[in-house]
């Protein structure tokens, strides 16, 4: 009966982290995905990585995106995915990576879990694609 | 063990991802999320619910911010279910009430948890219904409940908690606008938020006059010239003297209560109004009937929405709706006749149910 018809929607958390405190990139991610039909949680500037934690969990959001411009994602994303995995969120969450990451820090965030990394130049069409593309069948 | 069974079972455990996972649940109407929301409902009934309300920018989610870092401070838990609009067209929508939820940041104990509306036909009341039982079934003391008061969606909403909390900004229009049906009839509780801005004395003056207003054309009661001094107003349960008194047995005087969200003033004193608000429902009784209208109106939109469901099913098996609506269209019927159409069936279904 289509009542119990799905009515599922893509749910991402965009986040900033950190110290940077420039979200337009973000406004414009969460604008795009909002117009691709996804439901968008913005977490707002300077966030701690716990707080971006409680936030994916507590959301259950299918895709974090994680923007960065202050080049602290090396300590930053670690902290992010070890709190993920605390609450058994890690494995079925999708997380990207947007901003200014040099190509010789992509292969180390991935090793922890970063499914793709947008930086700069990245079209939002790729991205909503890769996000319809991978977003977890829970 | 069905997945379900065990993320039940985590849900009444305390863990916080079976929670999230089960309002997912809820929201994507996932096959058997109907079982699971029965099974909660032998765990609920101890949480307060609380709706906050009132126009984009009055201050809502500042001020669940500070409700729910004071709730905590006396050691309670707090569930707050925030409410945006998602776009008609895409079904998209930013949720960003999270954000000012600074206060209580890195504390699990406060379970935020944004929703947008998805479904229609009351889908969204049903859906926050039914993440306020998730939330009780947890465990969490007080659930607040936080929408935009923008119309109809917004009111069935409120429904949901036992007391409701409307806010009203400074200078948010002159006093024709409180005559005007809605949000301001729902109200348990005024909040006059951003009270250090200039107009709330005149924005609590009006409020009182549309309380009094209300109170004179219930039974000849109140009278008096109006005018109060600020040290009354903020003692919000005796501002209005002899006539509120008149008036304790006869039912709940709406309260007016001043408060910045931002500094946190005031908000002791609604704490004090919410719960002054629930002692009356259960002295007077209208706990229960409150209680008891909220459940008839679950199985009515639950109903409604089956219903609707065989209908579009009735509809998509005989050609689909934009043949029928083609129909009209050319001038050859009109909606009347082929709601008649397609509802005859059904009414002789029933005829026979009733005959039998």
């Amino acid at each position: 009966m289509s009542s119990e018809q799905e009515q599922e929607s893509i749910r991402c958390l965009v986040a900033k982290v950190g110290l940077d405190g420039h979200d337009r990139g973000a406004h414009v991610i969460a604008r795009a995905f909002r117009d691709a039909g996804f439901e968008v949680i913005y977490s707002g500037l300077h966030k701690a990585p716990e707080e971006i934690v409680q936030a994916t969990v507590q959301e259950d959001v299918d895709v974090l995106g994680i923007s960065i411009l202050s080049g602290a994602h090396d300590t930053l994303v670690p902290k992010i995915m070890d709190g993920l995995a605390e609450y058994d969120a890690k494995n079925d969450t999708l997380v990207l990576a947007g901003g200014v990451i040099p190509d010789e820090d992509r292969e180390q965030l991935e090793e922890q879990g970063v499914s793709a990394i947008f930086g700069p130049g990245t079209s939002v069409e790729e991205t909503i694609e890769f996000v319809r593309e991978n977003a977890p069948e829970r | 063990m069905s997945s379900d069974e065990t993320v039940l079972e985590d849900l009444l455990e305390g863990k916080h991802r079976a929670l999230a996972r089960v309002i997912s649940k809820i929201e994507n109407r996932s096959p058997g999320y109907r079982d699971l929301v029965s099974e909660l409902y032998a765990h609920t009934g101890e949480a307060d619910v609380i709706g906050i309300t009132g126009s984009p920018g009055a201050g809502k989610s500042t001020l669940v911010d500070k409700l729910a870092e004071t709730y905590r401070e006396r050691g309670e838990t707090v569930g707050v279910i925030a409410i945006d609009p998602s776009s008609p067209f895409t079904g998209g929508a930013v949720l960003g009430d999270r954000i000012r939820m600074a206060s209580t940041v890195g504390d699990m104990d406060v379970f935020v948890r944004s929703m947008s509306a998805r479904g229609t036909l009351g889908g969204l009341s049903t859906a926050t219904a039914d993440a306020v039982k998730a939330m009780d079934a947890f465990g969490k003391d007080k659930i607040i409940i936080e929408t935009v008061g923008a119309g109809q969606n917004e009111i069935d909403i409120v429904r949901t908690a036992d007391t409701v909390a409307v806010l009203v900004p400074p200078g948010s229009g002159d006093e024709i606008q409180t005559l005007k049906a809605g949000i301001l009839e729902i109200a348990d509780v005024f909040v006059v938020n951003k009270a250090d801005r200039d107009g709330a004395d005149r924005t609590v003056q009006e409020l009182r006059d549309m309380i009094q207003l209300g109170n004179e054309s219930g039974f000849a009661a109140g009278g008096g010239d109006g005018h109060h001094s600020q040290e009354v107003i903020d003692a919000h349960d005796d501002w209005d003297g002899e006539s509120v008194e008149d008036e304790s047995d006869a039912g709940w005087t709406t309260p007016i209560v001043e408060t910045v969200a931002t500094s946190g003033e005031g908000i002791e004193t609604l704490l004090e109004a919410f719960h002054d608000h629930r002692t009356y429902l259960h002295d007077s009784g209208e706990h229960a009937e409150q209680v008891r209208q909220r459940y008839a109106e679950e199985i009515r939109t639950l109903l409604r929405e089956d219903i609707h469901a065989m209908l579009e099913e009735e509809l998509a098996d005989s050609g689909g709706i934009d043949a029928l609506a083609e129909r009209v269209r050319t001038g050859e019927t009109d909606p009347y006749a082929i709601a008649g159409e397609v509802l005859a069936p059904v009414d002789a279904c029933l005829e026979e149910l009733e005959t039998e």
